[in-house]
């Protein structure tokens, strides 16, 4: 049903009609009005047989998930940032054991200093914890990609985040297509556990391995999400035959036949990188994109093949590899073992500065004469990180980074432009 | 004896021993024993979520002494996973999947460093919610798994691995803390005083709600005496006044077995490695006087 409707709402909508039976509720902005739109789903009594628990945490929240899955119930939570940081032991457990948790990540940056606002430094934080990681680029996927979610994690007893851009996705509103329950009772069948803490038969879960069996366990989280590689696709094509739409599946190529010029990128952010692409084609620019769904795993194939004819790829990151630069590059070079072509990473978005296609163009523009630094940054001020280093030269007592800089540029309040 | 407990003597008490034996556990272990006599009570009708600590090497794959389910989910949050268990049973019996007859004891296991420590938040939290749960807390009075390291359990001059001078700080009062939050139970108990735990168990199992065990767990690995005398050191540590076995029900706390008259603490900590240096190669009359003095206020307090 078509519906005027905010990002967070339509997920918890979502999420609702997947059933979920036990539902950790923590307050982290920016993903906060999802677990209040599914709180009062349950109070309305539109999502029935759900125990919606108030925790103190969010390591609560994700280890009574855990508790929940181990005991056969469809759990689901919600998360954020530092809220993901202070779960991360048991973010690695609910992969660890094998437990089917669906949880949201609106995606936020990690302090300090702290802020709220969108980038992908927290995805990337537990990118290697064995959870399977898909990235919404609309409200539309991410409302979708929750129904694929369930599925997904069910089948292969894993457990499945799916991150959407803080503010830029939660807080939007715009016309969505909410399933019915008709059809996600057709797509998702009940959930029936892999192991469970059976009354009738009891088994034990979580306890010590040794070397003997510690490096097949975790192998086995490998191999599984070996299987996702093959089953992502195939889960897409099932829910366009039901909900009569494309979303989700591994990756998306936008224009990038006869491209000289990829851009590689996930999120929200691909709508700005189209728009960008498109005003560089109509100069007559050979470039497109590639969108990344899945993250985790990662489609090393699906990624060759979709770069292999290009002569340069660009990937743009919101998130920070520091020491380094890229994260997301580091991972499309994997995929182009053996394939010389030139490579960029350009950070941006870093603490929801946005990214403009103005920004975009500076870069791109660069990046095709190959005058691009392998690592740069969109839109950074480095005249102030210059004024600050010269302080901290000249001074000891140089004071906290963060105010110098805003005292530099003489705004006290966060500014978007 | 009152009508209301089937263990009105020694002779009354289960010898099921439904705990299976075999465990990693030190000989001797004072919360082991605990624990075999809880179990005995409580019945395989249970499931287990452990916090990390000496116990979660009871159930090393293919092995476990426990006849039900167990779970290990972290070291600070054994709470939380007990709820998603309970929640999860919850369900199974609205669905009627599972009879109410067959329905199961959640209970958490865990150590005094998991307890005091890093697992307050959590356990605090699941008490406020109200969560149906029975929270065993053996207290060995340091982190014995890593080799005794000084924890918020550890009592005032024990030495430690990281107070090898002897702890300054004293005790956390986790009994106390847990009344401030009024649970539907809250007991101490010791395995050397079986009779006094047995009841106590029987009791809880007939609540709802959140219900604490903290049972008083002399570890000789960690305390420094023969594996022995862990009776012996046990009934002392109720005989000299130090370990107070008490409930909390209602609002109010009972005494179960005060002791009269009091054993000078002293007996205590002599047999006790981790107090020697009170003892050799200079008597410290300061801090054994300290100590006794706080025994003695908490029994002028407790009326």
């Amino acid at each position: 049903m078509l519906k005027q409707t905010e990002g967070s709402h339509a997920v918890a909508e979502a999420v609702a009609l997947c059933r979920p039976e036990v539902i950790c509720a923590y307050p982290i902005s920016p993903q906060t009005h999802i677990v209040e739109g599914l709180g009062e789903l349950v109070k309305s009594g539109q999502l029935q047989n759900c125990e919606f628990i108030n925790v103190e945490s969010e390591f609560a929240a994700m280890s009574v998930a855990i508790g929940a899955s181990a005991g056969g119930a469809r759990a689901y939570t919600s998360t954020a940032s530092q809220g993901l940081l202070f779960m991360a032991e048991a973010v690695y457990n609910a992969s660890g054991l094998g437990l089917p948790i669906v949880m949201t990540l609106a995606n936020r940056a990690i302090g300090a200093p702290i802020n709220i606002w969108n980038d992908h430094t927290d995805a990337m934080s537990v990118r290697d914890s064995g959870w399977i990681q898909l990235f919404a680029e609309t409200n539309q996927e991410a409302a979708d990609l929750h129904i694929q979610a369930f599925r997904l994690a069910e089948e292969l007893s894993i457990p499945v985040m799916v991150c959407m851009d803080g503010f830029i996705l939660t807080h939007a509103y715009e016309r969505l297509d909410i399933p019915t329950q008709e059809q996600v009772d057709a797509y998702l069948p009940p959930y029936e556990p892999r192991q469970v803490l059976d009354p009738r038969e009891p088994v034990s879960i979580g306890a010590m391995v040794g070397p003997e069996a510690f490096m097949e366990v975790r192998y086995l989280a490998h191999a599984k999400q070996l299987q996702a590689l093959e089953r992502i696709p195939q889960l897409a094509a099932e829910f366009r035959t039901i909900f009569g739409r494309d979303s989700g599946g591994l990756l998306h190529t936008y224009r990038c036949e006869d491209a000289e010029t990829i851009v590689v990128a996930l999120g929200s952010v691909l709508g700005t990188v189209k728009d960008t692409v498109d005003e560089m084609r109509d100069q007559g620019v050979k470039i497109g994109v590639l969108g990344l769904t899945s993250f985790r795993p990662f489609p090393l194939a699906g990624v060759r093949e979709a770069l292999q004819n290009a002569q340069r790829v660009v990937v743009l990151e919101k998130a920070l590899a520091v020491g380094i630069g890229g994260i997301v590059s580091t991972n499309v070079r994997m995929a182009l073992s053996g394939i010389h072509l030139h490579g960029y990473t350009v950070v941006g978005g870093l603490g929801g500065r946005a990214i403009t296609r103005k920004a975009l163009h500076h870069h791109l523009g660069l990046a095709i004469e190959d005058k691009l630094e392998p690592v740069s940054f969109l839109d950074l001020n480095h005249e102030v990180v210059e004024r600050e280093l010269a302080r901290e030269r000249e001074k000891r007592r140089s004071g906290p980074m963060a105010e110098n800089i805003l005292r530099d540029i003489g705004v006290v309040a966060a500014k978007i432009s | 004896m009152s009508a209301e407990t089937r263990f009105g003597r020694m002779k009354d008490l289960p010898s099921t021993h439904l705990l299976g034996t075999g465990t990693a556990m030190c000989a001797g272990c004072g919360g082991l024993e605990a624990l075999h006599e809880i179990y005995d009570v409580l019945g395989a009708r249970s499931v287990f979520v452990n916090a990390a600590g000496c116990m979660t090497l009871l159930s090393v794959y293919p092995f476990t002494p426990f006849r039900g389910s167990w779970l290990y989910t972290s070291m600070a949050s054994a709470p939380a996973g007990a709820q998603g268990v309970r929640d999860a049973l919850d369900l199974l019996l609205a669905r009627g999947a599972l009879p109410p007859e067959e329905d199961l004891q959640v209970v958490t296991l865990t150590g005094d460093g998991a307890a005091y420590g890093m697992g307050l938040s959590a356990t605090s939290s699941a008490i406020e919610r109200g969560l149906d749960f029975l929270y065993i807390c053996y207290d060995n009075e340091g982190y014995g798994n890593t080799g005794q390291q000084t924890s918020a359990a550890t009592p005032h001059g024990a030495r430690t691995a990281t107070a090898v001078g002897g702890h300054v700080g004293w005790k956390k009062d986790l009994f106390a803390i847990w009344c401030a939050h009024r649970p539907a139970y809250a007991a101490t108990v010791i395995g050397a005083e079986p009779l006094d735990l047995a009841r106590k168990i029987e009791k809880a199992m007939k609540l709802k709600g959140p219900r604490l065990i903290l049972a008083l767990a002399p570890c000789p690995t960690g305390w420094g005496y023969e594996p022995r005398d862990t009776v012996e050191v046990g009934r002392l540590a109720v005989k000299s006044g130090v370990f107070p076995l008490k409930e909390y029900e209602d609002g109010r706390v009972t005494h179960t077995k005060p002791p009269h008259p009091r054993a000078p603490v002293k007996d205590y900590l002599r047999l006790q490695g981790r107090f020697a240096h009170l003892f050799e190669p200079k008597r410290d009359e300061a801090t054994i006087a300290e100590i006794q003095a706080a025994v003695d206020r908490y029994w002028e307090g407790a009326g």
